[in-house]
């Protein structure tokens, strides 16, 4: 094995081919940059998920003078109803972490503080909000549990789950990250296309020089590895492209632009790019390669 | 050497035998001209010594080894043995004389500083001293035929495979490259040739095998060119 004229092989092939070895580095930033952002977006909404299901609750609110539901019937909550409901509550844990009571007057002044300055605030008396528990759950998608426990009991008015709201949120991340993974995925197909027919050209411009090394007695090996090695190569150049890109999506997009914007949510950190990165560049190289081996075998054997 | 044992080819896209049951055996350091008319299959008894090609039926030995069931990695080791040389020269336009030579060697991975040491010495034998640094499109045609030969005979191979090597050149190139031949013959070389010139046969009244239509029809120990009746 001759490192030296191996790569000086590999210099000449794809300097001689300039055009398709730029194709296939554009396309392999491309597809990867795409995989790349659709694993951060994944990464962005386990993030969210661990850090808003912490705050979420379940809301049950209760019964005030002149509700219509059936449980209960125009009249409000009375005082041993409440007693026996956070007795219940309180009965349910570990799976209950914590309870809140919530009265009119607090219900109140928090709904006063989050529509400071809004013309809402104004219309809104003390009497109008209902009091209500709040209740943290040590896992949140336990919500069920709670919900058949007490949704219809008397002096309940509606059991709310938070994360049912969040839950939209999140299928709608979701979807867009499935979205941006099947155009990945394409474009990984397209990539793995350019360099079949990349190879193809290659061997059929260097049709002379591997004649001649068939023919020599040259190995199987020592034909098709300046071939594979220009492949990987390209690969390499390009998933290097896509992870500066991914890094610089992080560094300005994430904490320059949405972070200072976002205040009330985490978003992904360094170590989310640090695991995805190695995966770029390594789904890179081996796509090109198997692409590369497979269109060689084809047509340069001996 | 070489050892054809009822050997037979067929081609999926033609009726007729390119080989029909040809057996011949060719002896170590024997010079064979390989006469017949175009499609008498010279081309194809060439190639199934190189294994380009298997045969249909029958077998083919060379250099002790027994062809149709050789593995294809062991391809290259064998061909590592045998030298080639065509009517069209097949040299790379883009190397010198010696970077033509050194890249056979290069490309099975032999050590530099052999290479440094093997090329001038073969370029000497085939007398293209001095023009170590030209390129194919500034050489004669005679030239860039020595170029191929010192390509194939740099590693020194115990068979020699000509192919119509003077199909291309006047007769008075012919018969310099000719010389070449038997003087890498006369160094113990095996030189299988193939050639229409009958001018060379007549002259060098070596064996000659002569194909026509797939058969084997002389096997002539100092023959002339002319057909068998």
């Amino acid at each position: 094995m001759r490192a030296q004229f191996v790569a000086s092989e590999v210099g000449n092939g794809l300097r001689r081919n300039l055009t398709m070895t730029l194709a296939v580095i554009i396309t392999v930033a491309v597809s990867l940059g795409l995989f790349g952002a659709s694993m951060l977006v994944r990464a962005q909404v386990t993030t969210m998920k661990d850090f808003w299901y912490d705050k979420v609750e379940v809301s049950i609110f209760l019964c005030s003078k002149g509700s219509d539901t059936p449980s209960c019937g125009s009249q409000a909550v009375t005082k041993a109803q409440r007693d026996q409901i956070e007795a219940d509550l309180e009965s349910l844990r570990p799976l209950v972490q914590e309870v809140f009571y919530e009265s009119k007057a607090d219900a109140y002044a928090r709904f006063q503080e989050q529509f400071k300055g809004s013309p809402i605030a104004d219309n809104v008396t003390e009497g109008a909000l209902p009091e209500s528990f709040r209740v943290k759950l040590a896992d949140p998608t336990s919500y069920e549990v709670v919900a058949s426990a007490f949704a219809g009991r008397p002096g309940i008015e509606q059991v709310n789950d938070q994360r049912q709201i969040l839950d939209k949120f999140f299928r709608l991340l979701g979807g867009l990250q499935l979205v941006a993974l099947l155009i990945a995925l394409s474009m990984l197909v397209v990539t793995v296309l350019l360099i079949v027919n990349t190879m193809r050209v290659a061997a059929f411009s260097r049709r002379r020089e591997t004649g001649i090394m068939r023919l020599v007695g040259a190995s199987n090996f020592y034909i098709q590895l300046p071939f594979l090695l220009e492949a990987a190569f390209s690969a390499a150049v390009g998933a290097v492209l896509a992870i500066g890109g991914l890094v610089l999506t992080k560094a300005i997009v994430i904490d320059n632009i949405l972070a200072p914007s976002f205040q009330f949510t985490s978003f992904v950190g360094w170590d989310a790019v640090l695991a995805i990165a190695p995966l770029m560049f390594v789904t890179g190289i081996a796509l090109a390669g198997l692409a590369a081996f497979f269109t060689l075998r084809k047509y340069l054997r001996v | 050497m070489i050892l054809y044992d009822r050997v037979s080819k067929m081609y999926a896209s033609q009726q007729r035998p390119a080989l029909d049951d040809v057996s011949v055996e060719i002896e170590k350091g024997e010079f064979i001209f390989l006469v017949g008319p175009s499609g008498s299959g010279k081309s194809t008894f060439l190639r199934l010594i190189l294994r380009e090609e298997r045969p249909t039926s029958g077998k083919v030995w060379v250099a002790g080894k027994e062809l149709s069931h050789l593995s294809n990695w062991k391809i290259p080791a064998l061909r590592r043995q045998i030298g080639t040389v065509f009517q069209d020269f097949r040299l790379l336009p883009n190397k010198t004389v010696a970077e033509n030579v050194a890249f056979a060697l290069e490309v099975i991975g032999k050590p530099k500083a052999h290479i440094n040491r093997v090329v001038p010495e073969v370029l000497e034998v085939v007398g293209l001293e001095g023009k170590e640094l030209r390129r194919p499109d500034e050489l004669s045609g005679g030239e860039q035929q020595r170029v191929a030969i010192a390509r194939a005979f740099v590693n020194r191979p115990m068979i020699l495979i000509a192919d119509e090597p003077t199909g291309n050149l006047d007769p008075g190139t012919s018969a310099d490259i000719m010389k070449l031949l038997d003087r890498i013959n006369q160094l113990g070389t095996t030189v299988v040739m193939s050639t229409h010139d009958s001018n060379i046969v007549d002259q060098m009244r070596r064996r000659v095998i002569e194909l026509d239509g797939g058969h084997l029809v002389r096997d002539q120990s100092r023959g002339v060119y002319g057909y068998a009746q």
